[in-house]
């Protein structure tokens, strides 16, 4: 989080998808950085792009229906243009990922021991015996009860929580330098949740991960993320320290979002706010402020004609900017 | 079965008299056959003869129906395990291919091709096969069988042409079968998974989508090999291949009811075998069957 260049540093990735609907911009120039031992909080609504963008910085979409464009330097080398050969070695020790479904990111017919010694030896000349130990120990630090017996096991015979422990510790199973996690701990009930929070964030201190947390929980940003991207329409729409986007968010989604926290001690009679409306089709953007057909505000002539820049708003803390991409930032406040 | 059998209008005692017969010869033989009693009483004498292995004796030569049956099963597996191998090495690599490229000129040659196999009769292709390479180019013979033991080359050559013919038959049903089966698995997510490990793409699509691919294709194997097991009637009849196909037909035209109960009792017994083999495969390529 120094002066050091930025661990990742994704710019203007674009990601344009084949549907049989016309072509989908799924994601439209995101720019951002990871530092080292850092953690930037992803949140959006579903179908905002955020796990698309992550899966393209992988090579992880169908070539044959997703053109990604932009870069995305991991310690300086792009990932989009690297050699597939190269694309594979960085895959596990330089970016480890979780994914969203425990229940299906596992192969059903492979016992969890070894899809993990497998992620483990693809990477360096590790005997079957070592490997195996390596993944009981994974499987111990992610909290698994019994780690011998469960490499024996296939994963229908884990619970959804257990077996989305096992996708945790096949992502960190070759100390990456990067953690993508997307959604990763929605599907487990908050102890979990709390448990694999702490086991990453001591990751962090250990080994200096950077950490990328794909997620609707703001209860679990304002927990763990130094800096939050806010994404709705395939656009970062606001980005900034965890505080001031939290505290001072500049623009209306992202005050929408929050607005939509359900709040044990307000007064009103547990109503939930809502942002009303969908997210844009991708097929179908509109042409000014990708928020505008629900924006409350629309102060603005400009709101439906042009696009908004991702401009500073604002004082910021800790060095980081605070950036909002809309029209109508002045004199927000909570 | 054993009702339908006797449905069958004609009456064996006849057929094998010929035109000129007396009324005794005829009532002697309809007797020391069993046909003159009840078909109730014919089944269960039958049904509790075949129980101790004892499945009569034919009505058009005399021999007993197992020996007739043991003397045609060799050629019957021989054929078919190597049509299953034809029909194997065929789907495989198309439907794989086709899977890998949706949409693309190879998958849609592959599913013309397909096409086209399960649509052209046996007999037709069986008989361009004997035109070209028996008759114009004249490397291989027409028909007809040696066993494995006696002649080596010549058990060989003779099995090619038709087991290519019933290969490519069952090869397009399960290269429709496979190509679905992986494009199913390579759209699953623990391939992303696997992907995101770093593992080579070979080791991901080894076991990771043909390992998962496998389950359908057993089962339409079994399916389609209980069908060749069956006796593949015209192939066997073009190629003079003596098979239990023949056999049986030969059994329908002489109302050889002995003979033909045999033949569909063997069927039914190998049809069972073969889904319990199924089955039993299943619990070894799917954890999830197993208890």
């Amino acid at each position: 989080m120094s002066e050091l260049a930025p661990l990742l540093e994704v710019a203007d990735l674009r990601v344009r998808l084949r549907t049989p609907r016309g072509p989908a911009e799924v994601v439209n120039g995101l720019s951002y950085t990871v530092g080292r031992g850092e953690t930037v909080a992803v949140v959006g609504e579903s179908g905002s792009g955020k796990s698309v963008s992550v899966l393209a910085l992988l090579g992880l979409l169908p070539a044959r229906v997703a053109a990604v464009t932009g870069a995305a330097r991991l310690d300086g080398e792009d990932l989009l243009t690297m050699p597939p050969e190269r694309l594979r070695e960085v895959r596990g020790p330089g970016v480890g990922m979780v994914f969203q479904d425990p229940m299906t990111s596992l192969n059903p017919v492979l016992t969890i021991g070894r899809q993990l010694v497998e992620g483990i030896r693809a990477h360096g000349e590790v005997s079957k015996a070592e490997a195996r130990d390596r993944a009981a120990g994974l499987l111990a630090e992610v909290g698994l009860p019994d780690p011998r017996r469960a490499l024996d096991r296939y994963p229908h015979e884990l619970s959804g929580g257990m077996r989305q422990r096992v996708v945790i510790a096949i992502a960190l199973s070759n100390n990456p330098s990067l953690l993508i996690a997307d959604e990763a701990t929605t599907a487990l009930d908050v102890t979990v949740q709390a448990q694999i929070l702490d086991l990453v964030a001591g990751l962090q201190s250990e080994h200096g991960t950077g950490v990328i947390w794909i997620t609707h929980d703001l209860g679990v940003v304002a927990g763990i993320a130094d800096r939050v991207l806010v994404m709705y329409g395939g656009r970062c729409v606001e980005d900034g320290s965890v505080d001031d986007v939290l505290e001072r968010p500049a623009h209306p989604y992202t005050r929408g979002l929050l607005g939509a926290l359900p709040d044990l001690a307000s007064s009103d009679d547990g109503e939930l706010a809502t942002v009303p409306g969908t997210p844009p089709a991708p097929t179908d953007l509109p042409a000014g402020c990708v928020f505008w057909p629900r924006c409350p505000v629309r102060s603005d002539p400009r709101c439906e004609t042009e696009q908004p820049p991702l401009a500073v708003v604002g004082a910021s803390t800790g060095g980081l900017p605070h950036r909002a991409a809309t029209w109508c930032s002045e004199g927000s406040s909570r | 079965m054993f009702g339908l059998v006797h449905l069958v209008p004609g009456d064996p005692i006849r057929l094998a008299l010929g035109t000129r017969f007396d009324q005794e010869t005829y009532d002697a033989l309809r007797a020391r056959a069993g046909l003159d009693q009840p078909l109730v009483e014919q089944f269960f004498g039958w049904a509790g003869r075949a129980l101790r292995g004892d499945l009569g004796v034919s009505f058009r030569t005399g021999e007993t129906v197992t020996s007739l049956i043991s003397e045609r099963l060799p050629a019957t597996l021989t054929l078919a395990v190597a049509s299953i191998l034809v029909a194997l090495l065929i789907a495989v690599p198309l439907g794989t291919l086709s899977a890998l490229r949706p949409r693309s000129v190879v998958d849609r040659v592959a599913t013309v091709l397909s096409q086209i196999g399960i649509s052209v009769p046996e007999f037709w292709m069986a008989i361009v096969l004997i035109l070209v390479f028996a008759g114009t180019l004249g490397w291989l013979p027409s028909g007809g069988y040696v066993p494995l033991t006696e002649d080596p080359a010549g058990w060989a050559q003779r099995l090619l042409m038709p087991a290519v013919v019933t290969g490519v038959v069952s090869g397009s049903v399960i290269t429709r079968f496979v190509r679905s089966s992986v494009l199913e698995a390579l759209g699953a997510d623990h391939v992303r998974t696997a992907q995101a490990k770093g593992l080579p793409a070979r080791q991901v699509f080894t076991w990771h989508v043909l390992r998962n691919a496998l389950l359908p294709l057993v089962t339409v194997t079994g399916v389609q090999l209980a069908y060749l097991l069956s006796g593949v009637v015209v192939v066997e009849i073009v190629f003079s291949w003596p098979g239990l196909g023949q056999l049986a037909l030969q059994a329908v035209q002489s109302r050889d009811y002995p003979v033909l109960q045999g033949a569909i009792l063997l069927f039914a017994v190998v049809f069972l075998l073969i889904n319990l083999v199924v089955d039993l495969l299943y619990t070894a390529i799917d954890p999830r069957i197993r208890r």
